[in-house]
């Protein structure tokens, strides 16, 4: 005996939360199957996320309570180098007024079962504590709904839409998308230490209910092409740190060293002083770009999110994206339902929509920056040493006139990097993002 | 002061299930053809530790980012997501 739907989603994520929206909208029997005990229990992101991408799911979701941390109104990048660095911020009274939440910090465990109840609440049937196990398929090998693992567990439907995040067990086994390879993949370790919020509004320089995001680049991840990030939560600082997995591989270094080590950053250790860990998590991030983003879709199947790899690592863009293709997933499913037809080629009108949208054309864009980090571990390395040194020697008053300290600085950088090798860098780098 | 790993995974909630589900496929190949090593120290959650004479799995501390099943370089462990519901639980995400 099994069930039968018209739409199976895999996973109560950002993606499979969006499309069930969309198609509970539109009237569409619809369920989203979830591993852990509730929607967002498994879930992890740095915490940021978009209210525009969020709106263009539910228009009104200021309206219905969603559970935002901080309201974003300053952006800083940190370049740090080993024990000190430079920073560069944004920040503008827009972002506190007319431009609110068109950057906030979340919490995912809460936001994504606040979204997921949004979806229950238009209709959607979403059962938690469930993981799927494998595809069914019809002669043809057509998906024609999952199997999961609890008992006569088979759910049989027209369509399913794969929204099961980047570590997919169903896709090592089933195939529907390659396993990735460890250097299209950065793990990152997070860490959410608790302090007063008081203490956070001064030591971010911000009112109640706004707050700070920091990327941080350059020597935190130890010659690794990785990055780092604090972010302001409510009661609460999230601090990230990643690297690509081969990275971790050949470097031989423990992710939850590194995470003690950029806790220990004197730029870091001030801002966390006295605040208390309260979780400690592990995640992967899309890494490959453009190139590594899977085939979307096939007979009877559709992949949204970081199952099918669409993250943009140079803006943090992730969860936005997620919902963004989860949507047009179920667009593309409703044109699908109206046509009575569920082949690849049929869907394939998704992947044509996602190719006009930001998602591919932003991809596209940064496609060669994966690269130009694997390539040029120097930024991670030599360069914010460089970086250290020159602004020290600038910095330092002790009496030598600044041309004596302008030709050591240049004296040093051309003992660790030739003038080949900087033209080279800058050149990559442009190019990378142009 | 400095945090140890098995600190930090007391901080988290865990719904643990007695059967593993990760499980390291042949023995024999982590002790003898195995040079790096590599889940003794890409697992952010120390899952794997060196014995005498084998690799011990504490699944129980699991982060399910699914690092060592891609990291392994001899593809030598087996590993699915926690039964439905079981596994970590996150409290703030």
């Amino acid at each position: 005996m099994s069930e039968q739907f018209e739409v199976a989603i895999v996973g109560a994520g950002p993606a499979g939360i969006s499309a069930a929206c969309v198609l509970a909208d539109h009237g569409v029997e619809t369920i989203v199957l979830e591993r852990g005990e509730f929607p967002g229990a498994k879930n992890i992101s740095g915490g940021v996320l978009y209210g525009s991408d969020l709106a263009r799911i539910l228009p009104d979701f200021e309206d219905r309570k969603p559970p935002i941390e901080r309201n974003i109104v300053e952006q800083r990048i940190w370049y740090l180098a080993d024990q000190g660095g430079y920073t560069f911020s944004y920040r503008d009274g827009l972002f506190e007024t007319d431009l609110r939440n068109n950057v906030f910090t979340v919490g995912r465990a809460k936001f994504d079962r606040w979204f997921a109840n949004q979806a229950k609440r238009k209709g959607a049937l979403v059962v938690s504590g469930t993981v799927v196990t494998d595809l069914l398929r019809d002669e043809q090998g057509a998906v024609r709904g999952v199997r999961t693992d609890r008992p006569e567990g088979d759910v049989e439907a027209n369509v399913v839409l794969l929204s099961d995040g980047i570590n997919s067990p169903l896709a090592a086994q089933t195939g529907f998308r390659p396993e990735p390879e460890p250097d299209h993949v950065a793990l990152g370790v997070k860490e959410v230490i608790e302090l007063p919020r008081e203490t956070i509004n001064e030591r971010m320089n911000v009112p109640e209910a706004d707050g700070v995001t920091i990327e941080v680049l350059g020597a935190a991840t130890q010659g690794m092409n990785g990055v780092g990030a604090l972010y302001t939560n409510r009661d609460s600082l999230s601090l990230v740190i990643g690297a690509n997995v081969a990275d971790f591989r050949d470097h031989k270094k423990e992710p939850y060293e590194l995470m003690e080590d950029f806790k220990g950053h004197p730029m870091v250790s001030r801002l966390i002083e006295g605040g208390t860990p309260r979780e400690y998590m592990a995640h992967w991030l899309a890494e490959g770009g453009y190139d590594h983003i899977p085939e979307l879709c096939g007979d009877g199947f559709l992949i949204a999110g970081d199952s099918g790899m669409l993250f943009n690592a140079l803006h943090r863009e992730g969860s936005n994206m997620a919902m963004i293709s989860g949507k047009t997933a179920a667009e593309a499913i409703l044109e699908a339902r109206e046509q009575g037809r569920y082949d690849a080629n049929t869907l394939r009108a998704y992947t044509e929509r996602l190719r006009e949208s930001f998602i591919f054309k932003d991809l596209k864009k940064y496609r060669k920056f994966p690269g130009f980090l694997q390539k040029h571990k120097e930024l991670f390395s030599t360069l914010p040493e460089l970086g250290r040194h020159a602004a020290l020697e600038m910095l330092t008053v002790d009496g030598v006139p600044k041309k004596e300290k302008q030709r050591a600085i240049w004296k040093n950088i051309k003992r660790s990097m030739t003038r080949w090798g900087l033209f080279k860098l800058i050149w990559d780098g442009w190019r990378s993002v142009k | 002061m400095s945090m140890s790993v098995e600190d930090k995974l007391f901080l988290n909630r865990y719904q643990v299930h007695e059967e593993p589900h990760i499980r390291i496929l042949d023995q024999e190949t982590c002790m003898n053809d195995c040079r790096e090593q590599a889940c003794l120290f890409i697992c952010p959650a120390r899952v794997y530790q060196l014995e005498e004479d084998r690799i011990s799995v504490h699944y129980e501390g699991c982060l399910e980012c699914g690092t060592c099943r891609i990291g392994c370089p001899h593809l030598n462990i087996e590993w699915e997501f926690p039964k439905g519901g079981y596994g970590g639980r996150h409290k703030f995400g």
